[in-house]
């Protein structure tokens, strides 16, 4: 069985992100649940952390295609 | 079960390349630092087709609008009020509006180009276009910051007001690294890398699905067919990546020219 192991690196980066990013949406579900009119407004806050959180995914994905 | 798959793949011989980064560079002319390639090509037709739908619907505008006129209202409504407004402010958002609107149309047009058949390509996913969409989005915040405050008044405003002096030379550091270095990096590598992580995995549900269904025994028949069904799954998921993508893009590039606007840091 041959690989790269720099995918694993990309595993273990998705971690972080993954945790951040349910955490963001619970708190969006929550905050719309408990005050529904306000939805625009959270919703662009929400996207907005989601992909602040994502970066560190993209650049583990990055960085495993660059390190070969 | 699925372990005899996985031993019957492995034993196959290796018959089965998986695909790679190197499946992207496609020269369609020449070849070498110039060659025109797909994603060139791809580019022009979407600034070709987006030049004519915005003509065309726009042309005769009327008070009881078209369908054409309605898409492309609506379109420019979402990224005026929706994003331009809300975040820059209203006092001097109109004249990002087009900036965005062009990018926001750009980004969408192109991804959408990755799932449309005759086409198949997400131009996003070369490194190389993102880079140019981020330095447009880099220059102009810093350039609105710098011109409304002066370089020396710029370079003091990245600390924020009220720290204690000691503190103070950290933040600037990471100020500095964040505004030059990390806000220009994620927003290119956001793009392209959902817009590559998502086609490369498209391309190995399909590939990797027709390769066992014309090679494999009666269980990889049914794991290719499988394979299908995950592929088709993808594509919707990826459909939805890509407005997401082309709106955060957006959102982003509004939100550090609004950075830039604001008094204090």
């Amino acid at each position: 069985m041959t690989g790269n192991i720099a995918i694993l690196g990309y595993g273990l980066s998705a971690i972080g992100p993954g945790v951040g990013i349910g955490l963001i949406f619970a708190a969006y579900i929550n905050g719309v649940a408990r005050q529904p009119e306000a939805r625009g407004m959270l919703q662009s806050i929400a996207i907005l952390g989601f992909a602040l959180a994502e970066a560190l995914a993209i650049f583990g994905l990055v960085l495993a295609f660059v390190f070969k | 079960m699925s372990l005899n798959v996985l031993v019957s793949l492995a034993t196959a011989g290796g018959g089965y390349q998986t695909p790679t980064s190197a499946e992207f560079y496609q020269p369609l002319w020449f070849d070498g630092p110039f060659a025109i390639t797909r994603p060139a090509v791809v580019l022009l037709l979407s600034v070709g087709l987006i030049s004519w739908w915005l003509i065309a619907s726009t042309r005769r505008t009327a008070i009881v609008p078209s369908k054409g006129q309605w898409v492309t209202e609506s379109l420019y409504g979402f990224i005026r009020n929706g994003v331009a407004r809300d975040i820059i402010g209203s006092k001097d958002f109109l004249r990002f509006v087009p900036l965005l609107f062009s990018m926001f149309v750009l980004i969408l047009v192109n991804n959408i180009f990755g799932v449309i058949p005759p086409i198949q390509y997400p131009t996003m996913s070369r490194i190389g276009i993102p880079i140019a969409l981020t330095l447009v989005v880099y220059v102009t915040y810093h350039y609105i910051g710098i011109k409304r405050v002066g370089v020396g008044e710029y370079f003091k405003h990245l600390v924020p007001a009220g720290l204690p002096g000691w503190i103070v030379p950290l933040i600037f550091v990471l100020e500095v690294i964040t505004f030059f270095i990390t806000r220009p990096l994620t927003l290119a590598l956001r793009l392209f890398g959902n817009m590559f992580a998502g086609h490369l995995l498209l391309l190995l549900f399909i590939t990797g699905g027709q390769y066992m269904i014309i090679n494999g025994g009666i269980g990889l028949k049914v794991a290719g067919a499988g394979s299908y069904v995950m592929a088709f799954v993808l594509t919707i998921f990826e459909i939805l990546i890509e407005f997401l993508q082309a709106y955060i893009f957006t959102l982003l590039a509004a939100t550090y020219i609004a950075g830039s606007l604001v008094d204090e840091h």
